[in-house]
């Protein structure tokens, strides 16, 4: 008897926005590897190819490009790479977002203009200009997979301007969803819970962010790198062929959640009497 | 040098790729051992899972020295 063909067997993706080996990138990354796909890493910065280039090279990608989606030469760049390497293209993982970190603290309120339409650019229209680069790649069809979080839906403490720049992702998705699926490329967004990695060691009180999810949420914990990277090698390969458009929470059922799980009061008193002292 | 010293300073030589004896008390982990910013950052998570223990924001700013690193953990065990 002949072993199935593994899920992403010759399929070739792109992935942006792998910091380390804590990034929720990098779990969908090892997702799609184990499953067979091929796969090219961009960085933006000397600091991260530091920590990108190994990681790719642990799973034999031989494309580790730079990339900075504030310039549209540099992503026509890793596209004609891609182009003349490839010859085409069947997925895209988008991990992209950036603000400046004293805005990720305090009140949404005292959001400055500068930062507002940075945090907007590299976090929301990037995944549009990246689209726009992918999608004459993407020649028998594709996935594109962005990340977002609950922020965006509904308020979360010192989120601010990112949960702003995520609600306009999400939309982004739907209306990218609707322009490309014609084509046959489907345009979706995992929501991930809260997860520790270098990107949210930016947030103000993460911490209790991730705390308050472990309390709450239906599962009772947190969700994982590994289990992002699962519902990304879904949406990535075949099995959701017949799905576009989504925003897929992978949070242990926390969005689901309206008040405060009863049994976990105590511990969620003791939450609360943690962040009053810090307020004191 | 006491346990969490020895955790620490392999910690420290391993995320860096330092030699050891570079990897002093008073040894600054921006000045004197090459990290950068996300290094930093790195470490404080790297320590929080090795010692099983939370760093606030406000403490994790204050960590400049290997020395800095052993004591907010041995207080905070």
């Amino acid at each position: 008897m002949s072993q199935p063909k593994p899920l992403m067997a010759g399929k070739k993706g792109i992935i942006l926005g792998v910091a380390n080996d804590k990034s929720i990138a990098w779990g969908i990354a090892k997702a799609a590897s184990d499953a067979g796909a091929e796969l090219a890493f961009t960085y933006q910065g000397e600091a991260l190819e530091r920590r990108v280039r190994p990681l790719a090279e642990s799973v034999g990608s031989k494309f580790v490009l730079p990339c900075d989606v504030t310039d549209e030469a540099s992503m026509d760049s890793v596209f004609e790479t891609l182009n003349g390497a490839w010859g085409s293209l069947d997925f895209m993982v988008h991990a992209i977002a950036f603000s400046d970190k004293d805005e990720l603290k305090g009140q949404y309120l005292q959001t400055t203009r500068s930062n507002f339409l940075r945090t907007m650019d590299i976090s929301c229209y990037s995944l549009t200009a990246l689209a726009q680069r992918a999608a004459p790649l993407m020649k028998d069809g594709g996935s594109i997979i962005t990340l977002t979080y609950y922020g965006a839906e509904r308020v979360m403490p010192h989120y601010n301007v990112m949960g702003v720049a995520k609600a306009a992702l999400e939309a982004s998705v739907r209306y990218l969803a609707a322009d490309m699926g014609p084509s046959g490329i489907r345009v979706n967004a995992i929501s991930a819970g809260p997860i520790k990695t270098l990107a949210a060691s930016g947030i103000g009180d993460f911490r209790y962010i991730l705390k308050w999810n472990e309390l709450n949420s239906p599962l009772r914990r947190n969700v994982t790198i590994d289990e992002v990277g699962g519902a990304g090698l879904y949406f990535l390969s075949d099995l959701s062929s017949g799905v576009t458009g989504e925003v897929h929470h992978v949070d242990s059922g926390y969005h689901t959640v309206g008040m405060v799980a009863v049994d976990q009061a105590d511990a969620v008193s003791e939450l609360l009497t943690g962040l009053t002292k810090k307020g004191e | 040098m006491s346990d969490v010293a020895e955790r620490v300073k392999s910690i420290v030589v391993e995320h860096l790729g330092v030699d050891a004896d570079k990897v002093t008390d008073n040894a600054s982990f921006i000045d004197d051992l090459g990290a950068d910013s996300l290094d930093t950052v790195e470490l404080v998570m790297a320590f929080e899972e090795e010692f099983g223990c939370e760093i606030p924001d406000d403490a994790a700013e204050k960590i400049a020295t290997v020395k800095d690193a052993i004591d907010f953990i041995e207080a905070n065990q």
